[in-house]
């Protein structure tokens, strides 16, 4: 049972991973247009250089 | 036109030499169109970011500080087909957004947290009825606390500041029982975990809190959907003032720009955008968004004019005020407010639920306390059964059984052209037996139209047209519309307050007053038919005729009213216009109670009586005088060309040139009450089988956790019926 010292800090760090990343992609406005992002990830040419994300 | 806007009001400097700007796009509505817009848009030089917004309709735009027009942009998209209009999200809209995105975050916290925790919670489950240590089920408990704890603390905030508030103010709403379960759950866990016990509840709490914020999330986000969409159309109506910017100097900005003690200079044929009083001119207005009254009134200096006024034959100056000292407005703000504060009353049906609720739970969780103790089980026992119940009572299914229908309704609704404004608009919307219409604007259609085009020859209508291109007045407009043409005749001359006059084909042609036009036999029959009508006549040489020009019903009027009928809905119509032109719209439409020349106050009054009756109201009008209406009845709607502040205060907005959307909202509106009944009935029934199993004391952990969220999935797919049945 000892690999319970490394497993559970693991499991909690994964998890305490997943939710800044959750917190990241809120603030960074990903769920502001969840129609149009939907469609985005299937329109089949490159993004034209030069833009970038509006925030 | 459109490059006429003045868009500095609109541009904002972001960062290092970045200007911002947004814009509301009619038409976007998929994804080729978004592809399309970014990629032509991004092409522009110096753009360093084009992105649509698909959800809202908008675009974002922004480019180097330099030589670029936002006019361009426009221009662009007017190119590719897009009408669109530079926009600023208004307060509340900004508030909405700001909340919604509080609430994901919240319910962010809670979904990892009970996932987190389920990781611990079921070992722990399974090691019960196995081999698993003591001290092993202790530090899983520990752990479980330790994730669970702050992210509760944290997460039911909303929770807990609602209950607070409510308890404050000795009521109690839905989220007293919500708080007593989740800190009541909380904290018997921690006690049984310092104690070494077998269970704790620290998973099903979490869970509890994730669900319910994922019901307070639906129907935030379904409001902030309005909201955004109230905004676009409010952008897209693109009212501009021309203001004074020196003492004969004008400019076009934009209405939202204008700030009180601005000059506004108003031309014939142009609509106010602001409320203020007249300095300077005379002229015709027609007041009949404000008042219902469709015949022209007078304006001179002193005179208030609202924003919605549409000025007919003379040049007005208007110096804009906040709080105009208007008799009209005084007096619709304090009924307003009056009216506002009796709607604010309305217990919506989740609230009465868990007035019923509450006491109920808490009363059988006290009995099963007392009833274990008379049994002969330890103190300790007798309290954990108790927290079981309420563990398991909680309104989880309860607290979905609501915002789920509303949110699959207002779905519904929004394709049917109908835009909510209140949360509990559906449930009161649903409950009406009564529908009381204001006639001008609301029954008809608030643009003057061409009534007799049986009378008139298609190529003489044509002719007619392209000469009453050249005039601003509101009915010769009202003929270039019909006639659908696009191209003025040369040479036009305009007499003031008369007509214009010019030469077509070799002979004179006239369209103006019947006197200018020497047709006043002709003007004088159609006003023996139809004393309401507006009448301007055209002559080509010797030929003389005369349109009667007047505001249409909408089209699908008669159909509506006798579709209200069959669902056994009683339709009244009360005007404020005069009596000859109310009753006329009463007979064509077939509705046998109407009042005309009726006041703010006296439809006011209408409605108490019939509320004292025991009818609920639904009010759909649209005038400034129609407002305190709308807030005083039982649910109100109002169509999109309303006054501002009657939208505002209406329940619900709908869109187009057809009164179907009232039809539908009642009968989409209908349908969810029922569902959201039957939700609260499925709730019920579910606590009727579990709360036995918890009084009997074996409720497990995994026992509440299965029954917690099988309820709301139940409850969910109920709601998804909602949808279903109205595709069908």
């Amino acid at each position: 049972m000892e690999v319970l010292v490394i497993l559970v800090p693991l499991a909690l760090a994964l998890g305490f991973a997943g939710l800044l990343g959750f917190l990241w992609s809120l603030k960074s406005g990903q769920y502001d247009d969840l129609d149009g992002a939907a469609w985005r990830a299937i329109t089949d040419d490159e993004p034209v250089s030069g833009q970038g994300r509006s925030k | 036109m459109q490059a006429d806007i003045d868009f500095s009001h609109y541009l904002k400097t972001t960062g290092v030499g970045l200007i911002h700007l947004d814009l509301a796009v009619e038409g976007i509505n998929c994804a080729g169109c978004m592809a399309k817009i970014e990629r032509n848009l991004s092409t522009i030089p110096d753009v360093t970011s084009a992105r649509v917004n698909l959800t809202n309709s908008r675009l974002a735009l922004e480019w180097k500080a330099g030589a670029l027009d936002p006019a361009l942009f426009v221009s662009r998209l007017a190119e590719l087909g897009y009408k669109a209009y530079p926009f600023e999200r208004n307060d509340a809209e900004i508030q909405e957004a700001r909340r919604a995105q509080a609430l994901l975050r919240r319910l962010g916290v809670a979904a990892f947290a009970a996932m987190n925790v389920m990781m611990l919670s079921v070992p722990v489950w399974f090691g019960n009825v196995s081999d698993m240590l003591p001290e092993q089920r202790d530090f899983f408990h520990w752990l479980s606390a330790l994730i669970v704890l702050p992210a509760a603390a944290y997460s039911a905030q909303p929770f807990f500041s609602s209950a607070l508030s409510a308890l404050r103010a000795r009521g109690v709403n839905m989220d007293v029982p919500i708080s007593i379960g989740i800190v009541l759950a909380l904290a018997t866990s921690v006690i049984e975990t310092v104690n070494h016990a077998e269970h704790a509840y620290f998973d099903a709490a979490i869970m509890l809190i994730a669900f319910l914020l994922a019901g307070r999330y639906l129907d935030q986000n379904m409001r902030r959907r309005t909201r955004a969409f109230a905004g676009n159309l409010a952008a897209l109506k693109a009212e501009t003032a021309t203001k004074f910017v020196g003492p004969t100097e004008i400019k076009t900005v934009p209405a939202a720009a204008i700030r009180p003690g601005d000059i506004v200079l108003l031309r014939p044929g142009e609509r106010c955008a602001v409320d203020g009083n007249v300095i300077e001119g005379r002229s015709e207005v027609d007041q009949s968004l404000i008042t219902g009254e469709t015949l022209p009134a007078i304006a001179t200096p002193g005179t208030a004019v609202f924003a919605g006024t549409l000025v007919r034959s003379g040049t007005l100056r208007i110096r804009a005020s906040a709080a105009s000292g208007g008799t009209l407005l005084d007096e619709i703000s304090r009924l307003l407010d009056h009216a506002l504060q009796a709607r604010s009353r309305y217990l919506r049906l989740a609230e009465r639920a868990s007035r019923l609720y509450a006491p109920i739970v808490h009363a059988t969780a006290f009995l099963a306390m007392l009833g274990w103790l008379a049994y002969g089980a330890s103190f300790h026992d007798s309290i954990v059964t108790a927290i079981a119940v309420l563990i398991i009572t909680c309104p989880c299914a309860l607290g979905l059984a609501v915002p789920a229908v509303q949110t699959v309704a207002s779905g519904a609704l929004f394709s049917s052209g109908v835009l909510l404004n209140a949360g509990d608009a559906i449930e009161r919307i649903a409950e009406i037996d009564r529908v009381i219409f204001d006639k001008t604007g609301t029954l008809t259609l608030p643009e003057l139209d061409v009534a007799n085009l049986a009378d008139i020859p298609d190529d003489v209508l044509k002719i007619a047209g392209r000469l009453a291109l050249s005039s601003r007045h509101p009915v010769a407009a009202a003929v270039a519309r019909r006639a659908g043409v696009a191209s003025p005749l040369p040479d036009i001359q305009e007499e003031p307050g008369q007509g214009v006059h010019g030469f077509h084909e070799g002979r004179p042609i006239r369209l103006g007053r019947p006197s200018f036009c020497g047709a006043d036999n002709l003007a004088n029959e159609i006003l023996c038919r139809d004393p309401e009508a507006s009448v301007v006549a055209f002559s080509h040489g010797e030929s003389k005729y005369a349109f009667a020009v007047r505001q249409r019903l909408r089209p699908d009027a008669a159909e509506v009213v006798a579709g209200l009928a069959r669902m056994g809905i009683a339709v009244e119509i009360v005007s404020g216009d005069r009596e000859p032109a109310v009753r006329l719209t009463a007979e064509v439409l077939g509705v046998h109670e109407w009042r005309a020349e009726v006041s703010p106050v006296d439809k006011i009054d209408r409605i108490d009586e019939l509320a004292r009756q025991g009818c609920k109201v639904l009010m759909v009008g649209d005038g400034l005088n129609d407002a305190p209406a709308l807030a005083a009845a039982h649910a109100s709607m109002s169509p999109v060309t309303a006054t501002h502040m009657s939208q505002a205060i209406a329940d619900a907005v709908f869109l187009g040139e057809r009164l179907a959307p009232v039809l539908a909202a009642v009968k989409v509106s209908r349908q969810a009450l029922r569902l959201m009944r039957q939700n609260l009935w499925l709730a019920v029934v579910y606590n009727v089988l579990a709360v036995p199993i918890a009084i009997a004391g074996l409720v497990t952990p995994l026992i509440a956790a299965a029954a917690m969220s099988g309820s709301s999935v139940i409850v969910m797919f109920n709601a998804l019926r909602a949808r279903t049945r109205e595709a069908a």
